[in-house]
């Protein structure tokens, strides 16, 4: 499904991404992790789509499609979602009203009329149950007030409305305690339905005891540098990013 | 934002919707203005005495005071001599029905999307058509008749309903008020009269239209609506304009008065002709508006959406002489590109228990300026006063401006008055979550925008609601920042 060869991205001159190699099937979940400065969230900012990122080399493909080349809502339409680490706000707009738009500007793009108003609630009626959302939250402008638990579980609430093909979390677990972890982890599982992919960064082992990843990637000055199992991640728990840094090092 | 710029330019060039002229032969005044003036306009609407007099007085005293200087907009100084006081389609008479009505007035109408015909049977709502400085056609005469309420131009008025016009015009905005206001009462060429009588729910909501079209015809409408006892009534002004070279001045003077229970809802959707992009040849729109609550537990609202003209200069006010009574004023107000508003409201406590609510939402983005100049007075038997104001400015891009001025006056230990005042930005962020999520720049900026005033645009009556939502984005386009 997502298919990214020797990738390369600079942001203001500096360059973050060395060249990135990483094939993502349906139904696969992907973590990829890394000490800080190591260019996970520059990853997921060139495949949404900033525009401050400038990609220097290499190529991207979605479903066959050439992703680069799509403006970042036309990724969004085709199926590519990214849970923010850090959620904005949009005061004056409610969740309700702001995915009704986002479901009709795809359905649009697909070429399918709007959603009736009547199947839009019924559809969102049954997603809240499935995520145990309070209807408080939603009819709320969106993120407004929100903690940062309310957030990212509102970020895992619009990925289940909006059904994408590839979901990439980014540090999601950032700045939850352990009860909101498991909220949200229950939420991505609900998710996974064998075709759903996801790409999962993350700086600790802990999320992925509860979103158990295939296949777990270390990313390192801008490049994969080790990949394996959901063992890796077990493995760097215990090591931390030193071992890996200085095999690196050593092979250069 | 590399990639947006080409966007942006492809948004910025289109055209402004409204653009065109009418071809009738109108019958003009001579450009300037004199007594002489005042009388060809008086006599020209078959006027009785009172109303010449008035007219007389108010231009010998506009003679008498100079233009003022204290507000926060710039404009190129008007010359009152190279302007024409009076325009009229040649065709004066009144019809029975719209067939008789000129076929290129209709169409114009149509252009605007208030074709008349249309508006009878579909939506119930009065159309009071103004075009230019008189009156064309005035629908639903009927239905209002049977209820007794007087919906018609203030000429017809004049003529039909001397006493009440005699005693109610001027009363509320008398012309020596300001400058602009001496200017209107000397050469205004109409407007609209309303009189709901007493306990009467006027049972659809009155709506006029306005286009103004000769070349340098300065537009001087003068509207005048009386609520009796227990009587309600929600009244829409809408306008547009068309592309025009030299600026267009626009003095109108509104006048709105209640009785006791009565309640008067007073809407406005402008959206003139803003100048083009460097500012040149857009509307002036310098407005006196102001309802005066007579009557206890009386109650006017204003509601405003104004996203044209070139310089927006108004204060919707409410004078709260009744005890208990309310004042509101519920306000978006966009400038972009060039333009310049300093609007705001005020609100005068007077009588006892009177509450005052004014939310005030400016978005400004291009190179254009937004003021917010608002004042609350409670006077010193005004006892257990309220206000409440809410003052929000949005600044989209890094070249606009926003300012406020908020006066307050108390002279009264029990009043209890609240302000609140905020400005945001509408960040990039934002727009790329948006985006993000599947939803196109331009859309985001609307959806933005639109969270932004919501609380303004829930006030407007609901046909309008969704016109205003169309404007607000059309008019923030290419505006990115």
């Amino acid at each position: 499904m997502l298919e990214i060869k020797n990738l390369q991205a600079e942001i203001d001159g500096k360059k973050i991404l060395n060249g990135i190699n990483l094939v993502v099937n349906p139904g696969e979940v992907h973590a990829i992790m890394g000490p800080n400065g190591a260019g996970k969230s520059t990853l997921s900012a060139v495949l949404a789509g900033r525009a401050d990122y400038e990609v220097t080399g290499g190529s991207v493909s979605f479903n066959g499609k050439d992703l680069l080349e799509m403006a970042p809502e036309d990724r969004a339409r085709e199926g590519v979602f990214l849970a923010f680490q850090y959620p904005v706000e949009i005061p004056g707009v409610s969740t309700v009203n702001f995915l009704k738009t986002a479901i009709n500007e795809k359905r649009k793009y697909l070429g399918l009329d709007p959603m009736e108003a009547t199947d839009f609630l019924k559809f969102m009626r049954e997603k809240m149950e499935l995520m145990e959302m309070d209807k408080a939250l939603t009819s709320r402008s969106l993120n407004e007030g929100f903690s940062g638990g309310e957030k990212k579980r509102n970020e895992v609430f619009q990925m289940a409305m909006l059904e994408p093909k590839l979901s990439i979390m980014d540090e999601t677990d950032s700045g939850l305690d352990i009860d909101a972890l498991r909220l949200v982890s229950a939420g991505v599982n609900k998710l996974k339905d064998g075709e759903r992919s996801f790409v999962v960064i993350t700086h600790y082992q802990r999320l992925l005891d509860y979103i158990v990843p295939d296949f777990v990637h270390v990313l390192y000055k801008g490049r994969i540098v080790k990949s394996g199992d959901a063992g890796l991640a077990k493995e760097l728990e215990v090591k931390g990013y030193d071992w890996i840094k200085n095999e690196v090092e050593a092979a250069v | 934002m590399p990639e947006n710029v080409d966007i942006l330019e492809e948004l910025t060039n289109s055209e402004y919707k409204y653009g065109f002229v009418t071809d009738i032969e109108m019958e003009t005044a001579a450009k300037g203005l004199t007594e002489d003036t005042v009388r060809f306009i008086s006599a020209k609407k078959n006027e009785p005495e009172f109303m010449l007099e008035w007219r007389l007085k108010a231009f010998r005293h506009w003679l008498k005071l100079e233009e003022p200087t204290w507000q926060n907009v710039t404009f190129p100084k008007i010359n009152y001599q190279d302007i024409i006081y009076y325009a009229a389609p040649k065709e004066k008479k009144k019809y029975d029905s719209l067939d008789q009505v000129d076929p290129e007035l209709l169409k114009t109408f149509e252009k605007l999307g208030i074709s008349l015909g249309e508006q009878k049977r579909l939506t119930g709502v009065a159309v009071d058509a103004v075009f230019d400085s008189v009156s064309i056609a005035t629908t639903f005469k009927d239905k209002l008749h049977e209820v007794g309420v007087i919906f018609c131009s203030v000429s017809e008025a004049v003529q039909n309903h001397p006493e009440l016009v005699k005693k109610y015009l001027g009363s509320v905005v008398p012309y020596t008020d300001n400058y602009f206001a001496a200017l209107n009462a000397a050469v205004f060429s109409d407007g609209s009269f309303v009189y709901i009588p007493k306990g009467v729910r006027c049972p659809m909501e009155l709506s006029t239209y306005f286009r103004i079209n000769a070349e340098n015809t300065g537009q001087f409408e003068r509207t005048l609506i009386i609520a009796d006892e227990g009587a309600h009534v929600s009244y829409l002004e809408g306008c547009t304009a068309p592309m025009r070279d030299e600026n267009q001045l626009h003095a109108a003077v509104v006048e709105l008065i209640t009785m006791d229970n009565a309640e008067i809802k007073y809407s406005t959707v402008q959206n003139w002709y803003p100048g083009d992009k460097e500012g040149k040849g857009g509307i002036f729109n310098f407005v006196t508006k102001r309802g005066t609550c007579l009557g206890k537990n009386s109650k006017i609202s204003w509601t405003q959406v104004e996203t044209g003209s070139a310089v927006t200069w108004k204060y919707p006010s409410c004078i709260l002489k009744g005890d208990n009574s309310v004042g509101e004023f519920y306000s978006v107000a966009v400038t972009n590109n060039m333009q310049q508003a300093d609007t705001g409201t005020k609100m005068i406590h007077l009588g006892k228990n009177t509450r005052s609510r004014i939310v005030s939402k400016g978005i400004s983005a291009g190179k254009s300026h937004n003021t917010y100049r608002g004042l609350v007075k409670v006077s010193k038997k005004a006892d257990k006063a309220r206000n409440y104001t809410q003052c929000d400015s949005m600044l989209i891009g890094d070249r606009c401006g926003a300012h406020t001025f908020p006066y307050i006056e108390i002279n009264n230990k029990s009043a209890v008055v609240e302000h609140e005042a905020s400005t945001s930005k509408i960040g990039e962020d934002q727009i790329f979550y948006c985006n993000q999520r599947g939803i196109g720049t331009e859309e985001a900026i609307g959806l933005i925008v639109n969270g932004f005033c919501r609380e303004v645009l829930n006030q407007l009556p609901m046909e309008f609601a969704v016109e205003a939502q169309k404007l607000l984005a059309v008019s923030l386009e290419g505006s990115v920042g």
